[in-house]
């Protein structure tokens, strides 16, 4: 029997043992070793040869991503191990840690119920390693930490081994103040990290050894044994009496949940429907006997098979000929192939119990987000909300006239495959936008449409995407249908910050209990007649309904919704999408008989109402910032802080750590372009630098008109602005 | 002068001699082609039949960019519909819209599809309630299915009377034009939905749509119309044929009626008994 079929059957009888499977997740910041780290892993499982391990880089098998040295897609690997003379399934997935690829992290730690957090220990902790840890402890994803290149540390910065413990020592207290401020109730819970237990390991994943406390205990491993052989140049020998995937395992198995444990809490965060329903109950269990829910965190195309759905199964068992539905979709789909991954690879198996991560063929309609069921309306999954919005579009043209149909296929493709992708056509210009969340994003996607879908396209210089919004209430607002049969009454007006931000942490939807939503909202401040009239919610915005007793205003209001929506998605001043405004329907009228009120009369006037109140309501426009982190020489300091000044930023903070300076700055997404030129320049090519989100600003007014009217040139708006009775006189 | 000319039921012989004659001293002729349309001719034929040329209307041209009104002022603008004008309720608005413009306004009638249906199903119009129409169900942006329960809510007060309801089908420029069966499946999708919500309150809506009988009638004013009556509940035997169809709710039946729909239009001998 081959090697490789001998391991597929191991895992196929591994999955149906809960107890002995870790759904696990690699995050860190940037270049701080999770693809290197996994290669151990995987030599570890016997899938690819322990020389190798450290240097291949197995998981990042996309070409780009070899010649980028960066990982760009999370894959994942079902791999098995033995430990304590016990089999384990370990499904992971290694995740990117550029920010523009942030939104992989996202979905990975939907379908997973550990992370193994790795720290440089030279870097330390970064922007990127609080943002990722905060992801995994939204989702309920616990975390254990790997502190890795600690070989830099001995060899490069040369520090002694009472140095170097103390640095380590400070390294996990700072990650234990993380986790307990973004999430106290686990941080007591046991969810701290601590070396004496093993929730915590140290090593280098280039060199495949690690050490713990356990292990030191078990192998009579000392730090000071440690230290010699890395200044001794044979860390060989080190990786022999410690290899690292041993201590990863202790880690991951003793300390990490299995998927029954872990759905038992988790579940409650990630769906709010009826929790004694059966399929409540059943996922809370993890039960495989129980009706399907599967949620899907990824979708890859596959040139044999078609797009292939990756995700998390929370109940029941996905077996081939399975017939299901996907949320948001009338249809029913048959279950072509369920199988596993093997890095790039991807194995068909029988049957796929719950508590693990499968890959799905033959799911129609399926998107990042689905929820797939056996039972009919289930209460999908809570949406995966992104922590970084698009900030940056490029418009892009086929460059032979011919193949314009296939991109337009092709961008649909790539949109469903990365949902931190927007794809708009420019409804007056024909042109394509896609809007992503930074230079490099836009600029893989760009490759990744000539090179793997084979269509050659022009794309033009990438421009900031604004967001619209207002800064007053303006009251009842009257917006009629085109036969005039129909009358809308808004108010509009800034939404509260404080809800703002219950939707922007996924704390509140319309997914989620009425009761429960109200409550979240009282609690934030919102009024007890509002809290209890949310009639939908788009983006970071609010439409309520506060009308009492209006006949056929129930079975309208979808209609009203959809006009909600357009406007929510381009806003009137400029068509970019709008934020944070709330919308209050006082009054309507409405036609007695179906036909008179249907989507042509309704959605243009409830549109419109909103259009004109929102001119009304000084509609402006915010930009995207970015946060900029720098480490420069001190004594090229000065050129560092000045291209973040001459471009509208301010520096935050400023710090020295030996002869380097730490900038941290913020600065408008709009004057960042060409940034990575000019401060190579400023500072010799000696700046270090990454960026985060930074979410987003008004405007200055000063600069408003001409940002209004460049947007507006560009997508062949009229040249003059748009006043409230363009919208309301007919 | 505004002059609104009914064409009648299915082709261009439909509409009446002073119509004729109103169409052919006009100026300019317009016609609205989203309400109702003429499904036994086209708009070539009608011309060569009328001697002039036919602008459609569409619905923003009749309900936003009325515009055209104005050649009324001082032209003579006939403006032509499928059935009887003004059967649509919002023409009125067109009306209201002249003779605020001070342009003179006049109806000539044409054939109605609302005494088509008394006379083809052999019911009594004074046994009519308020009619009802139902729309394509709708799909939101969020993938929810909107399926009105006006027109059953319609029905069901008349049946409380005892009396018909008339049922108009959607015609849309995507969809296409609704069929007596599309219409009755939507009613007792509407039907079930009630009763499986109102469970516990057995019997409520048990069937009330489902018992009753409905009249299918299909291309009215043609030489081969449709008529045909069975229970709601045998929805899929409603087959008649191409466009444009309409639907009758029966209420109590008065045994001529009863006799009129089993001899004209095939209905279960049963129904003679009750
Ligand atoms: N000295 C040293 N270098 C390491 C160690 N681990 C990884 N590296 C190097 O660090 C670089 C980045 O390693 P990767 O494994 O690609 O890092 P990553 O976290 O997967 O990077 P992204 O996926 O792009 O975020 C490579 O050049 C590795 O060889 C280590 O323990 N010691
Ligand atoms: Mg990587």
């Amino acid at each position: 029997m081959g090697k490789r079929k001998q391991m597929v059957e191991r895992v196929t009888e591994l999955m149906k043992t809960p107890d002995m499977i870790r759904n696990i997740g690699i995050v860190a910041h940037i270049d701080h070793g999770k693809t290197t780290l996994s290669d151990n892993l995987l030599a570890g499982a016997g899938m690819i040869s322990a020389e190798l391990a450290g240097e291949q880089r197995f998981m990042d098998s996309d070409e780009q991503e070899q010649a980028r040295g960066i990982t760009i897609d999370a894959s994942n690997v079902s791999m098995v191990h033995t430990f304590e003379g016990e089999e384990y399934l370990i499904n992971l997935i290694d995740t990117p840690g550029h920010v523009d690829f942030g939104g992989d992290v996202t979905r990975a730690m939907r379908a997973v119920d550990g992370a193994v957090v790795v720290v440089d220990a030279v870097e330390g902790t970064m922007p990127q390693t609080e943002t990722v840890l905060r992801q995994a402890l939204r989702e309920q994803v616990h975390p254990v930490l790997f502190i890795n290149k600690v070989d830099r540390l001995i060899n490069e910065l040369q520090v002694d081994e009472k140095e170097m413990q103390i640095r380590l020592g400070k390294l996990i207290d700072h990650v234990n103040k993380l986790i307990r401020n973004m999430n106290p109730e686990r941080y007591k819970g046991g969810w701290k990290i601590d070396a004496a237990d093993g929730s915590v390991s140290f090593g280098s994943a280039k060199y495949n050894w690690a050490i713990s406390v356990p292990m030191m205990k078990k192998t009579g491993v000392s730090f000071k044994d440690v230290y010699e052989y890395c200044t001794n140049d044979d860390m060989k020998t080190l990786a022999k009496k410690c290899p690292l995937h041993e201590v990863l395992n202790d880690m991951i198995i003793k300390h990490l949940p299995n998927p029954i444990t872990a759905q038992e809490t988790r579940v409650k965060t990630i769906w709010h429907g009826d929790k004694e329903s059966v399929v409540g109950k059943s996922m809370n269990k993890a039960d495989p006997k129980g009706p399907l829910a599967f949620m899907v965190t990824g979708i890859s195309t596959d040139p044999h098979a078609g797009e292939v759905a990756t995700g998390r199964l929370f109940s029941g068992t996905l077996l081939r000929g399975m017939e299901v539905y996907t949320s948001g979709s009338v249809k029913k789909s048959r279950i072509q192939q369920v199988g596993i991954f093997m890095g790039p690879e991807r194995l068909d198996v029988d049957g796929i119990p719950a508590g693990n991560i499968a890959a799905v063929t033959g799911l129609r309609d399926a998107i990042v987000g689905s929820t797939i069921s056996t039972v009919e309306n289930m209460v999908p999954f809570e949406s995966i909300r992104h922590v970084s919005e698009p900030v940056i579009t490029v418009s892009v043209e086929a460059k032979h006239t011919k193949d314009l149909p296939k991109l337009v296929e092709v961008l649909r493709k790539v949109a469903k495959e990365d949902p931190t992708l927007q794809i708009t056509l420019d409804e007056e210009t024909g042109e394509h936008l896609m809007a992503g969340m930074g230079e490099l994003h836009l600029e893989v996607i760009a490759h990744r449409i000539e090179k793997d879908k084979g269509v050659e396209i022009i794309t033009n210089p990438p421009i900031v995407v604004y967001r619209e919004t207002i800064k007053r209430l303006v009251q009842n607002v009257e917006g009629k249908s085109p036969n005039r049969h129909n009358r809308f009454y808004i108010d509009v007006m800034p939404l509260e910050p404080e809800v703002v931000n219950l939707i922007k942490e996924g704390e509140i939807s319309m997914r989620m209990e009425e009761l429960e939503r109200r409550q979240k909202l009282i609690d934030a401040g919102m009024d007890k007649e509002e809290a209890r009239s949310i009639a939908g919610i788009y983006g970071t915005n609010m439409y309520l309904d506060m009308t009492k007793g209006i006949q056929y205003l129930n079975e309208t209001m979808e209609l009203v919704l959809d006009g909600f929506e357009e406007v929510m998605k381009a806003g009137p001043l400029a068509r970019e999408p709008v934020s944070n405004v709330k919308v209050i329907l006082r009054d309507a009228k409405l036609h007695e008989d179906a036909i008179h009120r249907g989507p042509a009369q309704i959605i243009p006037a409830s549109r419109q109402a909103i259009q004109a109140a929102m001119l009304m309501a000084e509609d402006t426009l915010l930009e995207p910032y970015q946060k900029v982190f720098i480490q420069v020489p001190q004594n090229l300091m000065g050129g560092a802080t000045k291209e973040i000044q001459g471009r509208r930023g301010i520096v935050l903070d400023m710090k020295t750590e030996g002869d380097l300076s730490i900038i941290e700055s913020r600065a408008p997404v709009s004057e960042l372009f060409g940034f990575a030129g000019d401060i190579r320049s400023a500072t010799e090519g000696r700046a270090m630098w990454s960026t985060e989100f930074g979410g987003f600003e008004f405007v200055p007014a000063s600069l408003l008109g001409d940002v209004v009217a460049g947007i507006r040139e560009r997508k062949g708006l009229k040249k003059e602005l748009p006043k409230a009775s363009d919208f309301l006189d007919m | 002068m505004l002059i609104f000319v009914g064409l009648g039921l299915f082709d261009e012989k439909d509409v009446t001699l002073k119509g004729l004659e109103a169409i052919k001293n006009a100026d300019i002729v317009y016609l609205e082609a989203y309400t109702s349309r003429l499904t036994g001719t086209d708009i070539k034929v009608m011309e060569k039949l009328y001697e002039r040329k036919i602008n459609v209307l569409f619905r923003e041209d009749v309900e936003i960019n009325t515009d055209w009104l104005s050649d009324a002022l001082d032209k003579n603008v006939v403006f032509m519909t499928g059935g009887d004008t003004m059967t649509s309720t919002t023409h009125i608005d067109l009306r209201l819209r002249a003779a605020e413009m001070g342009i003179e306004t006049k109806l000539i009638h044409g054939p109605s599809i609302i005494s088509a249906v008394y006379g083809l199903s052999g019911l009594q119009n004074y046994k009519f309630g308020k009619s009802a129409s139902i729309p394509f169900p709708y799909t939101s942006s969020r993938g929810v299915r909107v399926v009105t329960e006006t027109p059953y809510d319609t029905i069901l007060l008349n049946k409380k009377s005892g009396l018909h309801t008339l049922v108009f089908l959607d015609i849309d420029p995507e969809k296409g034009y609704m069929t007596a069966k599309d219409g009755l499946k939507l009613l007792m999708e509407v039907e079930n939905k009630k009763s499986a919500e109102n469970a516990e309150d057995a019997g409520t809506f048990e069937n009330i749509v489902g018992n009753s009988i409905a009249i299918g009638i299909a291309r009215a004013g043609s030489e081969k119309p449709c008529v045909y009556a069975d229970f709601a509940r045998n929805f899929e035997n409603f087959e008649l044929g191409g466009p444009l169809q309409i639907l009758v709710i029966a209420g109590e039946l008065h045994l001529e009626e009863a006799k009129a729909l089993v001899t004209f239009a095939n209905a279960p001998v049963e129904i003679l008994d009750e």
